[in-house]
This record gives structure tokens, sequence and C-alpha cells, in this order.
């Protein structure tokens, strides 16, 4: 029997989209430490209470992605019954703020669990899931909150400890996407799925130093399959690797050749500021979504950036198998994302007009 | 992809280089002065317990329950894990810190219930500590035992 040769597939790992998808809303909605952040003023909700008056951390977060979800809808113009699927995780055991969110909504759900990697995974599978037919509108959607992380992964929060200086702040912060068959806005045009890398870290601790070796071979794969330059891809952004691990992703890419130059950021060490005491910044699955959603998509879409290769740096680890002393396996995904360009800005991307702050 | 034993070790060489490095005079001096002023505070209570008639010995335990119940509105009011933030091993070490532990768990796992939440996992951190110094504690009561002979 022949086997169908998959005419979207480039080089080893990467898939071009046929009609690349476009990104038609996006919003975030993050806690007060992240709205005095830099980028404060560019989410586009910014509560003043991280427990949002719920009796809970989990409840909160919840709350934050069905915000999020809602107001990237309004901002793309559509009803919740347009969208075809909802793609959403967290970092929380069986993803239950995202499954909470999901129930709220009343959406056909997928929940993804790729750990701070969930938005790229869930972009990379939207675009797929629509360049392939199956759908017209696809949410792609992830969160994070601080105190919920802290109590699952950590400590409790009222806990005294003094964190190393290479510890990340887990975000508390939510996103959400909407990704469409054709509409006006930046359009997804690849995506590289990365495979899991372990370079034999065990320290929780150094997030970044764990997920940098991923973070290259993502790169790296995306550049090779495509025979692409840094510089062909704009602005690289990486998850949420802190200014430790961005440094040592930089140098491992160094290494085999590729140099990033000084077009790359990364989203952790983008959110908060020095005297934020956040160490080596932030992390969390809602880190790379608000910030791509609420600081790059925006610029995208006014022109400001060409294109922008979002890498997605998830450490799939859990505190039981750590304490086992297994160590940290790390994973990075990227898609490639082109300004509108000749298809002129649309409405759905960038503040919402009476800029929503609660 | 796992990285075999040499390549682990070459890697983590090389992160233990580029990383930033603990500022350990900092902690010190802060882990210093803030356990110096918790002692001060029970050396505090200690005399004036001592002042209004009790002994020296007598009034040990009364102020380690003050020192507890300091330590417990601390952590109630959201001070202690700033306190310990800064003051790192200082501010955990002195009593008031084991009471910051229990305090802290019994309010993250309260909403959970009473029994399977504050009652089960109010020692999730302590738990150790207590385990340990229960073991440490009738270890060097036999080595005194023996010593002494019975």
């Amino acid at each position: 029997m022949a086997v169908a040769v998959a005419g979207k597939r480039v080089g080893q790992a990467t898939v071009a989209f046929e009609r690349p998808p476009a990104l038609v809303g996006a919003a975030s909605v993050v806690g007060p430490r992240e709205g005095r952040g830099p980028l404060g003023r560019e989410f586009d909700v910014v509560k003043d209470d991280d427990l949002l008056g719920e009796a809970s951390w989990e409840k909160a977060e919840a709350r934050m992605l069905v915000e999020a979800c809602r107001t990237a809808l309004r901002k793309a113009n559509l009803q919740a019954h347009d969208v075809d699927y909802l793609l959403a995780g967290d970092l929380l055991n069986q993803l239950v703020s995202a499954s909470c969110a999901a129930r709220d909504l009343s959406l056909p759900y997928l929940g993804l669990f790729g750990a701070c990697a969930t938005i790229v995974e869930a972009l990379a599978l939207a675009a797929m899931l629509i360049d392939g037919g199956f759908a017209r509108f696809v949410l792609a959607a992830s969160s994070s909150h601080h105190n919920a992380a802290e109590r699952q992964f950590r400590f409790p929060t009222e806990f005294a400890t003094q964190r190393p200086p290479t510890a990340q702040w887990t975000v508390t912060a939510a996103a959400a996407i909407v990704v469409a068959a054709e509409g006006a806005g930046p359009v997804l045009t690849h995506a590289t799925v990365g495979r899991v890398v372990d370079m034999g870290a065990q320290d929780v601790n150094d997030m970044g130093a764990a997920m940098a070796p991923a973070a290259a071979d993502t790169v790296w794969q995306h550049l090779r399959d495509l025979g692409r330059q840094p510089r062909d891809c704009g602005l690289i952004l990486s998850g949420d690797l802190g200014h430790h691990g961005a440094r040592l992703a930089r140098e491992l890419l160094g290494r085999t050749g590729v140099d990033i130059g000084s077009a790359y950021a990364d989203c952790g060490a983008l959110v908060f500021g020095a005297e934020q005491d956040a160490h080596a910044g932030g992390s969390g699955s809602g880190c790379a979504a608000a910030v791509f959603a609420s600081h790059v998509l925006p610029r995208l879409q006014r022109g400001e950036l060409d294109a922008a290769l979002v890498v997605g740096t998830g450490a799939l680890f859990s505190p039981t198998v750590v304490q086992q002393g297994e160590t940290i396996p790390c994973v990075a995904h990227a898609v490639a994302v082109r300004g509108p360009g000749a298809y002129g800005a649309g409405p759905g991307v960038g503040p919402e007009r009476g800029d929503a702050r609660a | 992809m796992k990285a075999s034993g040499e390549q682990t070790r070459r890697y983590l060489e090389l992160v233990a280089r580029r990383g930033p490095k603990k500022p350990v005079l900092r902690n010190a001096v802060m882990a210093f002065l803030v356990g110096g002023a918790i002692c001060v505070v029970g050396q505090l209570i200690l005399n004036i317990l001592v002042a209004r008639g009790m002994t020296p010995q007598s009034a040990a335990p009364p102020t380690s329950a003050l020192m507890v119940a300091l330590g417990s509105l601390l952590t109630g009011i959201g001070l202690y894990d700033e306190i310990g933030r800064v003051g790192g091993m200082g501010a955990a070490l002195p009593i008031t810190g084991f009471a910051n532990s229990i305090v802290a768990a019994a309010m993250e796992y309260k909403r959970e219930g009473f029994i399977l939440g504050v009652g089960a996992r109010m020692f999730t951190v302590a738990g150790p500590v207590i385990v340990y110094g229960l073991l440490a504690a009738v270890l060097a009561g036999l080595v005194t035992l023996l010593l002494r002979g019975a």
C-alpha cells in the first residue's frame, strides 16, 4: 500500500500551512504584580486582587481564563458558538483551570499540557486543524496563577522561604488567541514541534537552565527545516527561559553556528522589572501567552514587526518524580508568525477601545 | 533526547559558570540581623517574665509559646513570608519560623476543609522537623543514659 506523502511537511519537524490561518483576536488578563511590570499597560485587563474575590487561587485562575477567552472573542467580533474548538491548558494537576474554564464557556474542548509551552502547542494545533479543513475558528488559550502553582509545586504561599537568583516567578496571567481560517490579522505560516530534550538538570529552582537546550534545539531545527537564517524570522521570542536561560540558549545556539543576534527576546525576561524581585524573570503557562498576545501580536499588527518566531518552552516535570530523583524533561515548540502586510490591520488585536481595565 | 552522563556534567558546568551568583555575604548579614532581632524579642519576653517573678527555667516554656504566637500572628497577617524573603535562614530557624511553617500550611490547605485540608496537611512542611527532632531527642537521650549509666 502506498503511503500518502504529507505535502505540508517541511524537513524533519516543521509544517508549512498552505493557507496560513490568521490570528484575528487576542486578549490577556493578568494579576496585580504583572500589571505593575514594564508591560502592565499593554495587557487587556489588570486585576487588583490575585484572588479575584474567589474562594481559591484555582477558581481565580479559571475565571481569568474565561475572561481572557471572552475578551478575545469580543475583540474578534465572534460569539462563543462560532468557535469549533477550545485548545487550552495550564499548570495545575488534571488541567483543572482550563477544564473549569471550558465548562463555563461551554465549548468543544481539547485540554493540552505542554507546561509553559502550552500556548504555542495550542497555536500549532489550531493552525493544523484549520489548515486541515477541520475548523474555521479555534480558540487557543492558557493560564497560570502564581499562588496556585506555588502550592502545587513548592510550598504554601505564606511559607517564609528565600529564593535563589536562578528561580523564576510563575506569573498570574491568562491569555487567549482566536485563530481563524481567514480574516484580518497576523498569520501563522509554520509550526515546528519540538522533541523532548533532557540535559540532566534536576534543579527546580533553575528552570531556565533546564529548558534552554530544548529551546535551542527547536530553533535550530526550525531554521534547518526551512533553510532560514535567524534574520529571516524577525523577532525570535522564547517563552520563559528568564534572563539566565535566555543567555544559555543564545550560547548553545552560538555553538552550533547560529547567531540569533539582537532580534531576540524572552517573555519571562520582559514581564517583570529588575526592581520587582522576580530574580531570573517570569515563568508559567500564562507568561508566553500574555506577552505574545498583548505585547508582540499588536506590534505585528501595527507593522512595527514584520515577523516573529514564537518558541514556547516547557519543563515537563512533576514534584513527585523530581523528588524521586528523575531529571527534568523539557520541550519547546515554535510557530512562525508574519504580520498582515498587504491585508491591512484587523480590528481584533491590540488594546480594546474603552480599555477594559478592572 | 536524554543526555549522557558526560553531556550532563559538561552542561551543568556551563550552567554553573554562566549562572547568577548567590549574594552569600548579603544573605548571611541579613540572616544574622533578622535572626538576631527575633532572638532579641525572645530575650525581652524572657526578661519581662523573670522580672515578674518567674525563674529563668520556668520562664522558658511560656517565652517559646509567646514567640510561636508572634510567628503565627505575623504569618496570618501576611508579613512573615516577607521577613523570610529578606532574612532567609535567620527567619526560618528560630521558633517563629517553625510556627510560620505550620500556620502557612494550615492557611493554605484550609480551602480543602478542616479534615483533609488543615488536619491532614498542616504539618507538610514542619513534619520532617518534628520527625527528625524527635528522633534526635531519643538518640541524645539514649547516649546520655549510656554515658551516665542506668
